[in-house]
């Protein structure tokens, strides 16, 4: 009995060091915005195909938490959508990488055409609380937006301007998180970057034009906000290089092939 | 001539207890220290009773979410508490003793689970139906007092069970021998007999809900708003803290951890009653 | 309640109370039955050994599974020593004054603390301020203050239930205290210590709110090969997976994996314990 235990316990110990033996290995590390994080993830699973021994490992969680994580130096790069990044960003570095268009989503059930940003303002004001004051079902609207740090949300709140989020609205914290919710409720209405758009969900077309690719790099839909990897002065080239991989036709090719929109 | 792990070993458990009981001081510290300050700048008056939470904007009235969080937590003991003790007495007094000792481990079970599954089937399976049959967006107060309350089931019935397998049988023949009922002998003499045992149970299941979160951020809705109604979509204390922990910077960071202040002193609340309700019942039976 | 017979009352309230009973089983039953109707078709060897991609469409949970082990595995390699340490301390090597009761009272009241708070906590301390980072080491130091008062509560329950006889033969031998502790006491302490550390790793296994702000929520291809690597559990897993509603499939396979590794930790927790009392009586 004793000398199981004294095997045990060395075996553990011997267990253990080989986990923290890794040491502080060069890893370039990324969290932020939950658009675009999916993306992150295969070009992060790209990267490594192509760089063994490199480490790139995506976090979600927010654009804010994309700023404030780059800023604490938690992570090397933080990724923010945002159409205008706040203050404390100022002190670093943005490269826009990619671009992304916010479409307005709804249950397929739900048979609306179009919205107008009026109309969008106002439901999500609270002011538009039923489906059949837009040309929709008797039903009530239930608002579906993300949390306070999302830049998602204050994308679209500062593209379609004047909105005060409605005190009934429901939250939820990721993207997929406000999919899911619309996909599950004919009666809900909510915001989702057009990368994640799938056939669970609908987008409605907003002052006539759909959220599609061609309707975003033609400018003829209007909310589209730029993706920002943003970094500090003391960065490492590992991660410099991952981001130069991002910014190369090699990963602008890639970011295409998966539905957003390139840096240029 | 004193040997060598004597000499050692009082000093060194006494450093490993300092440290250990060091590490858990700091967290009650740390939390205190961020906190409470920032409730004395706020005001205690306008961070528990204002309903304003816009934290850009410098509004942290957490009123709503107190609201919620008791809700929730009432509501789950609404229906946890009276199944749960209802499942013990009938466990412990009208079944079997083999049948007890196979179906309360099974009960236990339930408490393994992690709370992220009831969360999920809370969305998938009892949202839906509280929207269809009820109405509102489904995501609300009621369909997460319905969650927790199957949560803290395993809690109640076992605690309840263990108080009134602990009444002694001497309380039991007594009654019977008087001509009693076994249901009779159970209200009138077992139930009063294990009563701190029950009320225990019913203030650590307690405890558990309110301290709930990833559950209930799946299934409540997360609206910062004082419900109207059981159907109203609501934000807990705990899940206003896990949505903004991550972003929340300065001041904004600082209110996150006000809020857990009130979780610590509530829970620091719920024990004291739990513990006094267990001492009174170790004195009344001795 | 002169309308009915005592009789009838009985009948009545043991309807009533096993209504209540089948209740509850039924939802252990559904809940249970539910998931791992939905999860065990897609657990296979190749789910529990292969590496995830596509954001977790497709592959295995094998790093998930090497993190959900590693986490509670790590954090027991900090507590138990630190938890025993004090216990032993506490029980043998005190008496009994006001400190030791206020020492009680303050672990019993964070046993009770919310895990979001040990996630707030961590993710301040160990993430931001000590510059670790979402790391296997900021999810394991959590973890391990969180399950830290539980071991210290067990272990001394399970020491003082040790009979004194023990300790006085023990002396009356010439033992040395600390040879009493270690030779005697802490062996026969050891079932009762086991079962707190065995229901302190179904916690960690069940654990979310605690993990996902300190261990992250990394999805690799590899197993973490360092403690500054970030990587999920599969409570994480799934609770993004089924939430951001990438692969309900999936997530009900993690989900039915996780519930057998914790039905499993407990019933080894329950048989452990059961040794403990069988050992007591003897």
């Amino acid at each position: 009995m004793n000398t199981m235990l004294k095997v045990s316990a060395l075996l553990m110990v011997a267990f253990l060091c080989a986990v923290g033996c890794g040491g502080r290995k060069e890893a370039v590390t990324l969290a932020g915005s939950t658009a675009f994080q999916p993306f992150a993830e295969k070009l992060a699973d790209q990267y490594m195909s192509q760089h063994p021994g490199a480490t790139v490992s995506v976090q979600g969680g927010g654009s804010t938490v994309g700023i404030q994580s780059a800023l604490q130096g938690t992570v090397q790069i933080g990724m923010a959508d945002l159409v205008q990044l706040p203050a404390d960003a100022k002190t670093l570095t943005a490269t826009v990488v990619a671009r992304d268009g916010v479409a307005i989503i709804v249950h397929p059930s739900n048979a609306i055409t179009n919205l107008t940003t009026d109309q969008v303002r106002d439901i999500f004001n609270g002011k538009i609380t039923n489906w059949k004051m837009v040309g929709g079902a008797d039903h009530s609207i239930t608002v579906v937006s993300r949390e306070a740090g999302s830049g998602t949300r204050s994308s679209f709140e500062q593209i379609v301007g004047g909105v005060h989020l409605s005190a009934s609205a429901l939250v939820q914290d990721s993207n997929g998180t406000i999919r899911e919710t619309v996909a599950n409720d004919p009666n809900a209405m909510g915001y989702l970057s057009h990368g994640l758009l799938n056939k669970n969900i609908r987008d409605v077309p907003v002052d006539g034009f759909a959220c599609t690719t061609a309707n975003v790099s033609g400018g003829r839909y209007k909310l589209v906000r730029p993706v920002f990897f943003l970094t500090r002065s003391d960065v490492s080239s590992a991660a410099r290089d991952f981001m130069a991989f991002v910014l190369s036709d090699v990963g602008q090719e890639q970011i295409r092939k998966d539905g957003l929109l390139s840096a240029k | 001539m004193k040997r060598i792990d004597e000499i050692i070993a009082r000093p060194l458990l006494a450093a490993i207890a300092f440290s250990a009981l060091a590490s858990l001081l700091l967290i009650a510290v740390f939390i205190l220290k961020e906190g409470l300050p920032f409730m004395a700048r706020i005001g205690f008056r306008d961070f528990l009773g204002s309903s304003d939470w816009q934290p850009q904007e410098g509004h942290f009235g957490i009123f709503p979410m107190i609201v919620a969080s008791l809700g929730v937590t009432l509501g789950a003991m609404a229906i946890g508490a009276p199944l749960g003790i209802a499942g013990a007495i009938f466990l412990c007094e009208f079944v079997p003793r083999p049948v007890m000792r196979t179906v309360k481990p099974a009960i236990e079970l339930l408490a393994g689970i992690p709370s992220v599954v009831f969360g999920f089937l809370g969305v998938m399976v009892l949202a839906p139906l509280v929207r269809t049959h009820f109405g509102g967006p489904g995501l609300s107060l009621l369909t997460a007092a319905i969650i927790l309350g199957i949560m803290v089931l395993p809690t109640v019935t076992s605690i309840s069970a263990d108080a009134i397998m602990a009444v002694p049988g001497a309380f039991r023949e007594g009654a019977l021998a008087l001509g009693a009922t076994r249901w009779q002998s159970v209200y009138m003499v077992i139930l009063k007999a294990a009563r701190s045992g029950i009320i225990a149970s019913v203030i650590l299941a307690m405890g558990r809900a309110i301290g709930e979160t990833m559950a209930v951020i799946m299934v409540a809705g997360n609206t910062v708003r004082v419900p109207h109604s059981a159907l109203d979509p609501v934000c807990t204390l705990t899940a206003k803290i896990a949505m903004e922990m991550a972003s929340a910077s300065g001041l904004h960071r600082q209110s996150l951890f006000a809020i857990g202040v009130v979780l610590f002193v509530v829970i620091m609340i719920l024990n004291a009653l739990a513990m006094t309700a267990i001492r009174s019942r170790k004195g009344a039976s001795s | 309640m002169r309308l009915l017979s005592p009789k009838q009352a009985q009948r009545m309230a043991i309807g009533i109370l096993g209504l209540a009973t089948f209740a509850i089983l039924s939802v252990l039953v559904f809940i249970i039955g539910f998931v791992l109707n939905k999860g065990l078709p897609v657990v296979s060897w190749a789910f529990l050994s292969e590496a995830p991609s596509d954001m977790g469409r497709a592959g295995g949970i094998f790093p998930i599974l090497i993190t959900t082990l590693l986490l509670p595995l790590l954090a027991l390699a900090v507590a138990m020593p630190l938890g025993v340490g004090t216990a032993v301390y506490l029980a043998e090597y005190t008496r009994e004054t006001r400190m030791t009761r206020i020492i009680r009272f303050g672990t019993d009241c964070l046993a009770g603390v919310p895990s979001i708070l040990f996630g707030l906590f961590g993710f301040i301390f160990f993430v931001v301020m000590l510059g670790f980072g979402w790391s296997l080491l900021s999810g394991s130091l959590t973890l391990a203050i969180m399950v830290l008062p539980t071991l210290i509560r067990t272990s001394e329950e399970a020491i003082r239930t040790v009979p004194d006889a023990y300790r006085e033969v023990s002396c009356s031998m010439g033992a040395t205290r600390w040879q009493t502790v270690w030779r005697v006491i802490l062996p026969n302490a050891l079932p009762g210590i086991a079962t707190g550390v065995m229901l302190s790793i179904g916690r960690c296994i069940g654990e979310t709110a605690a993990v996902i702000f300190t261990a992250g929520s990394v999805l690799g291809r590899h197993v973490p090969s360092s403690l500054f690597d970030s990587s999920r559990t599969m409570a994480v897993h799934f609770y993004l997976l089924a939430r951001e509603g990438i692969s309900n499939e999936y997530a009900y396979g993690t989900a039915a994996v996780m519930i057998l590794a914790v039905l499993m930790v407990n019933l080894v927790a329950y048989w452990m314990m059961h040794a403990f009392i069988r050992r007591r009586a003897r």
